[in-house]
């Protein structure tokens, strides 16, 4: 087994476990990242759920792994194309590079839903509507949190379910990571600033974690934050920059409104852009929701539909960070067995 | 005689055992995507007659689902078919062919309950 080459695409938090477990346990492993760095989406974000960690500690921590167990790192190189040859696969770069595996696992990740799409909510349109994703960026880069005017905040809607559960842009499926990230920004903001009211307007609270309803309660209880079960209709700029949004107060039964002064828009997860492109050329096949598809979701979720290529992470469906992170030590896993179990 | 009906008001429960499903297997009929309702509000909020009057096109719904054939009749009246309900909906629910599908099958039952 020990002569056998491992590619995996993407060198985000997923593509970097996997690949330095491979590595530990001495295969060949080539980690293929089209960015300038390794740590993906997460070198963007400030602040992770449920335990207000640091995403930089975690992401340096895996690259110090990763180099360590002797993965050979490639930066700047996306692939385009993952074809059989013989018993291995030839990988293509943009750069006309070339890559040869036995085995290959794609960690290509996820993208983020264009907020735009949901006109109605004013993405793009007013300055004081901003995404999940922003609101992270921003607290990394000035650690505050200002309205398009410069001032504090008095009044902030977060927005349940933007991209995600919603026929009109085509996404029928959950998320299931912006409830708690909602809910991890509401008392994060609350925290910044006391004299703040926050509130969440949800369709339904999906927070599955074992930690997440504790997070709940306190962001009820210690920071009064107001969940409103309702769908924003839509939101419309005020002269003063501010934001009237519109919602059915469900559990009253009366349409209401509010005037807040910044819109956060917790946006979905949705399959990554490469997902389309890698998929041609091998027999690999994509879900009803266009993520890439297991060969069994019990048994063999790390598997794609083309024997030798396996995934981990968010190119298989929406997942938290220490998700991803054990889904692809069990991508390992099956990577291993694979090799085992064949004939040479 | 004393009026001794205070002794036995009507029920508040919803009786599922005596369950009017005269609209609502209408409705399914022809508009099948009213049963993939969440009751996220959506519709109400945006709808413009909720803004002046009390109508609620999201209990329309519920009640539908209820067989509350009574309340229904009354309350679809304040609909303007206006079609935003529909616009901004999250389970794509022609919610506007909902509102005209009960009106049609009420208009219905009145004919043939009404002495020829």
């Amino acid at each position: 087994m020990n002569n056998k080459h491992v590619a995996v695409i993407g060198g985000g938090i997923a593509g970097m476990e996997a690949a330095s477990v491979l590595a530990r346990q001495g295969l060949k492993v080539t980690l293929i990242e089209k960015q300038a760095n390794t740590g993906g989406k997460l070198n963007d974000w400030d602040h992770l759920f449920p335990d207000f960690s640091s995403p930089e500690v975690l992401v340096n921590s895996l690259a110090t792994k990763t180099k360590d167990s002797g993965v050979n790192t490639v930066y700047n190189t996306e692939i385009s194309r993952i074809e059989r040859a013989g018993k291995r696969f030839e990988l293509r770069a943009n750069q006309d590079a070339r890559f040869y595996a036995d085995a290959v696992l794609v960690a290509s990740g996820f993208n983020v839903f264009d907020a735009t799409i949901k006109e109605e909510y004013g993405y793009g349109l007013f300055g004081n509507v901003i995404t999940s994703v922003d609101f992270e960026k921003r607290m990394k880069k000035h650690g505050q949190l200002h309205t398009i005017q410069g001032t504090d905040p008095k009044r902030v809607a977060i927005i349940h379910c933007v991209g995600s559960r919603d026929a009109k842009v085509g996404n029928t499926y959950c998320s299931k990571v912006c409830c708690i990230t909602g809910i991890k920004q509401a008392i994060e903001i609350s925290e910044m600033l006391p004299d703040c009211e926050v509130f969440c307007f949800y369709m339904d609270l999906r927070l599955y974690g074992s930690k997440f309803d504790s997070l709940y309660l306190q962001a009820q209880k210690r920071h009064k934050i107001q969940f409103i079960r309702g769908r924003l209709s839509e939101a419309a700029e005020r002269a003063d920059k501010s934001i009237q949004i519109k919602a059915e107060d469900t559990l009253q039964g009366r349409p209401l409104r509010m005037t807040v002064d910044m819109v956060i828009l917790l946006v979905g997860m949705e399959p990554g852009a490469s997902t389309s492109q890698l998929i041609q050329k091998n027999q690999m096949t994509v879900d009803e929701n266009g993520f890439l598809k297991s060969a069994n979701v019990h048994c063999a979720r790390n598997q794609s539909t083309q024997e030798g290529i396996f995934m981990a992470g968010t190119a298989i469906c929406p997942m938290a960070v220490n998700e991803t992170i054990e889904n692809a030590r069990s991508a390992t896993t099956e990577i291993i067995h694979f090799f085992e179990n064949r004939r040479p | 005689m004393n009026d001794l009906s205070f002794l036995k008001p009507a029920s508040r429960q919803i009786d599922f055992d005596n369950f009017d499903d005269r609209l609502l297997l209408y409705v399914l009929q022809y508009e099948p995507s009213f049963f993939t309702c969440i009751s996220c509000g959506g519709c109400t909020a945006t709808c413009s007659a909720g803004n002046l009057t009390n109508f609620n096109v999201r209990k329309i719904g519920l009640w539908l689902r209820r067989g509350e054939t009574e309340k229904l009749s009354e309350e679809i009246q304040k609909c303007m078919f206006c079609g935003k309900c529909t616009l901004v909906c999250p389970r794509d629910i022609n919610i506007r062919n909902v509102i005209l599908l009960i009106k049609k099958r009420i208009a219905m039952l009145k004919n043939e309950n009404s002495p020829a």
